[in-house]
């Protein structure tokens, strides 16, 4: 398998020690005070020029969100002051269709990151988000002719209100949690995809997502609608410079698998280490429809994440595979959750995670088949490689299952790097650290070969960044 | 013409004695075949000249070229030309055999003085596949994890074609022959000469089974018992051996 001699690298400078540790000097159209109330989410939703409905949503949640506590299990949120965040930071106008017509400032930063190039190489279309806006979108001209729609969430609300309406918040009620109903509120950015009946888009479509100054809430949103029988291949990737206060990043994504569609949703997210990621995704499937969650969790001060798919109707096979690596200081809490709501569903959830230093990772999951889904097959996989006594890796696996006609199969292990492997790779003139970053690349390949060609390059080079100084 | 000098090495794993005081000295392009039961420190010897962790050096030394090797990591020690043929090579799950060979013959070219340059993918999956042939093993495996899955014979067939391409000035085989039926056995000792007549390397084979000798022909045969050399000599020691076992050594002591 040859590699593409111009690959082009997505995540090429993503690394925490590495190039995405820049700031880039931007002065932004409008920046909300720190701090979150009622006006603030007018404010926002004024300068959106949203409609009255998406402001009453967005009020409404705010009041879930004050009422709901935060989770008292999984990862330390102490940390989080609500008080000593920008909720809204708009760095320029309108999101731009021309990479040209982006201001210098904001370019120069994906230009560091690879984003525009990688569009030109291998995507069917990209999107670029700073602070809370997508600054650019654009979409191949074909994929546009042929119905595709890719916009930014923002823009897709104007442009498609009936669409919008029909599905937006269909499959994570702003009430699911406190940071789904904070996400509700002000939300602002993320993308939009609807692909139409029997469209298949080839190449991934691909967002990009960038916190970029300090204090910084970013709130994207995204909606995904495939419908019948079509297929679509989204990829996100993530950043954040490296600053001395925390940022938050919650996310909502939802998805609509109708009848027969496939969805992939790929996700390489490297947060820089004073970052809490919240994220709630959850993809709702239909008959024989095929939802698929690969999810790469990379820095991060506390990431809490479990991708989820509701496999609502006969035939519907849902598939969550994810990787998690927490170093000192982080808390890596993620895993998956599957509900089978109709008989002849499948499930396969997959999880693999690296600690060291002392970092801490935490495998969550949920099955539950309700009764009278019958013939249903579920297979659940956790492995975890600790580098070193420090770190620590919990597994949480819960299996809630009424229905008796049920496939099970559970597996879980917990390893650590061996003496004898560490001498056996030393022993062909491999350092130690070598042989370490190779044991970890092999413990993490059956995740890594699932990736496009030019992610799974990055992600071993992110890995081996990881490991860099890991060992004596 | 480097030497590799051993003398009077002692070693312990955890407060057990392995090694009570063993001298030997190989020169390169000799073969040396070390042969006792089952326990008398002969893999264990291999283990620690190779630097394994387990095992604690209380007295002696082992030098290379004059070099004192007991110094080095277990790096530095392959990189110095050093290669130990494990008896158990471990599995080292989702990293191809291939990519694994490739890396590590680029490192220690890259530690030579005349900084040898690196080989590039291409050419070096031509040379495996060569040496793969020689051998007997399916081409698949440049691809497969590192001992993941390989019969035992495999797992020694592996062994030596790492030998091959990583081309040491001294290596060392523990065990070469356990677990081969005669076909493989005959495959596997007839690479090993071949190696061995290609690239001049010392060669330190560890055995129980006389068996070996119908193979590889040593210039020198050392019997161990109870972590020391108590016997060496040609082939006549060999006939010793049929004759009356390894025990008769032993009871001399």
């Amino acid at each position: 398998m040859a590699i593409p001699t111009k690959t082009k690298k997505i995540i090429n400078k993503t690394g925490n020690k590495s190039a995405s540790n820049f700031r880039t000097k931007t002065n932004s159209v409008f920046t909300s005070k720190k701090g979150l109330n009622e006006e603030v989410i007018r404010d926002l939703s004024r300068q959106k020029s949203e409609p009255e409905w998406m402001l009453d949503f967005r009020l409404k949640a705010y009041e879930v969100f004050l009422e709901k506590h935060m989770p008292n299990w999984g990862a330390d949120l102490s940390g989080i002051d609500f008080d000593n965040i920008h909720y809204y930071v708009r760095p320029q106008d309108k999101t731009k269709r021309k990479w040209e017509d982006v201001p210098a400032e904001i370019k120069n930063t994906f230009d560091k990151l690879g984003v525009p190039q990688a569009e030109q190489k291998f995507l069917s279309g990209s999107g670029a988000q700073f602070e809370s806006e997508m600054v650019y979108h654009s979409l191949a001209k074909e994929l546009a002719k042929k119905g595709v729609i890719f916009e930014s969430t923002d823009d897709a609300l104007k442009n498609h209100p009936g669409l919008f309406k029909k599905y937006f918040g269909t499959v994570v009620p702003a009430h699911d949690n406190k940071f789904s109903a904070l996400n509700s509120a002000v939300w602002s950015g993320g993308s939009f995809i609807y692909v139409p009946k029997g469209v298949h888009i080839e190449l991934p479509l691909q967002a990009y997502f960038r916190i970029n100054i300090e204090n910084m809430g970013q709130f994207e949103r995204t909606l995904i609608i495939a419908d019948e029988g079509s297929s679509v291949h989204y990829v996100e990737g993530c950043t954040a410079p490296t600053y001395s206060s925390d940022s938050l990043h919650s996310a909502v994504v939802e998805i609509v698998v109708k009848k027969g569609a496939r969805v992939q949703y790929t996700t390489i997210q490297n947060w820089s280490g004073n970052v809490y990621n919240l994220v709630t995704k959850r993809a709702s499937a239909f008959e024989n429809a095929e939802m698929f969650w690969l999810d790469c969790n990379l820095g991060s001060k506390a990431t809490m994440k479990y991708p989820s798919i509701i496999l609502r109707e006969r035939g519907a096979k849902g598939e969550i595979q994810s990787l998690a690596f927490a170093s000192k200081g982080q808390h890596q809490d993620a895993g998956g959750k599957v509900i089978h709501l109709a008989p002849d569903t499948s499930s396969t959830i997959v999880s693999k995670s690296i600690s060291k230093n002392g970092g801490r990772t935490t495998y969550r999951g949920l099955v539950k088949v309700i009764k009278g889904a019958k013939n249903v097959k579920t297979r659940v996989v956790c492995d975890a490689l600790m580098l070193d006594p420090a770190s620590r890796s919990d597994t949480y696996p819960t299996m809630d299952i009424k229905e008796k006609d049920v496939a099970i199969a559970h597996e879980a292990t917990v390893a650590s790097i061996g003496e004898d492997e560490l001498f056996y790779l030393m022993s062909r003139g491999l350092s130690e650290e070598q042989a370490a970053t190779l044991i970890v690349n092999g413990f993490a390949s059956p995740i890594v070969r699932q990736l496009p060609m030019e992610y799974a390059v990055e992600l071993n080079r992110l890995l081996a960044l990881e490991m860099t100084g890991s060992v004596g | 013409m480097p030497i590799l000098n051993i003398k009077n090495l002692h070693a312990t794993i955890g407060n057990t004695k392995i090694l009570n005081g063993v001298s030997l000295s190989v020169s390169s392009g000799e073969i040396h075949i070390i042969m006792g039961q089952n326990g008398s420190g002969k893999s264990t010897l291999l283990s620690v000249l190779m630097g394994s962790p387990k095992y604690t050096v209380t007295m002696g030394s082992a030098s290379l070229d004059k070099k004192d090797i007991l110094k080095l990591t277990p790096t530095q020690r392959a990189q110095a030309g050093l290669f130990l043929g494990f008896q158990h090579p471990q599995v080292v799950v989702g990293v191809p055999l291939g990519n694994f060979l490739r890396i590590a013959k680029n490192t220690i070219s890259a530690s030579k003085k005349d900084k040898t340059p690196a080989i590039a993918p291409v050419a070096f999956a031509a040379t495996m596949r060569e040496e793969m042939e020689k051998l007997k093993i399916d081409p698949a495996f440049i691809s497969r994890s590192v001992n993941d899955g390989f019969s035992g014979g495999e797992k020694k067939k592996s062994e030596v074609l790492q030998m091959a391409i990583l081309q040491p000035a001294f290596a060392f085989l523990d065990e070469i022959d356990s677990g081969l039926d005669i076909d493989a056995l005959k495959i596997v000792s007839k690479q090993i000469n071949e190696i061995h007549a290609k690239q001049g390397m010392g060669l330190v084979i560890v055995s129980h089974n006389p068996r070996i000798l119908d193979f590889i022909k040593p210039d020198k045969i050392h019997i161990m018992s109870k972590g020391k050399i108590v016997a060496q000599g040609g082939s006549e020691i060999l006939k010793k051996i049929e004759k009356n076992g390894f025990g008769s050594f032993i009871k001399k002591k």
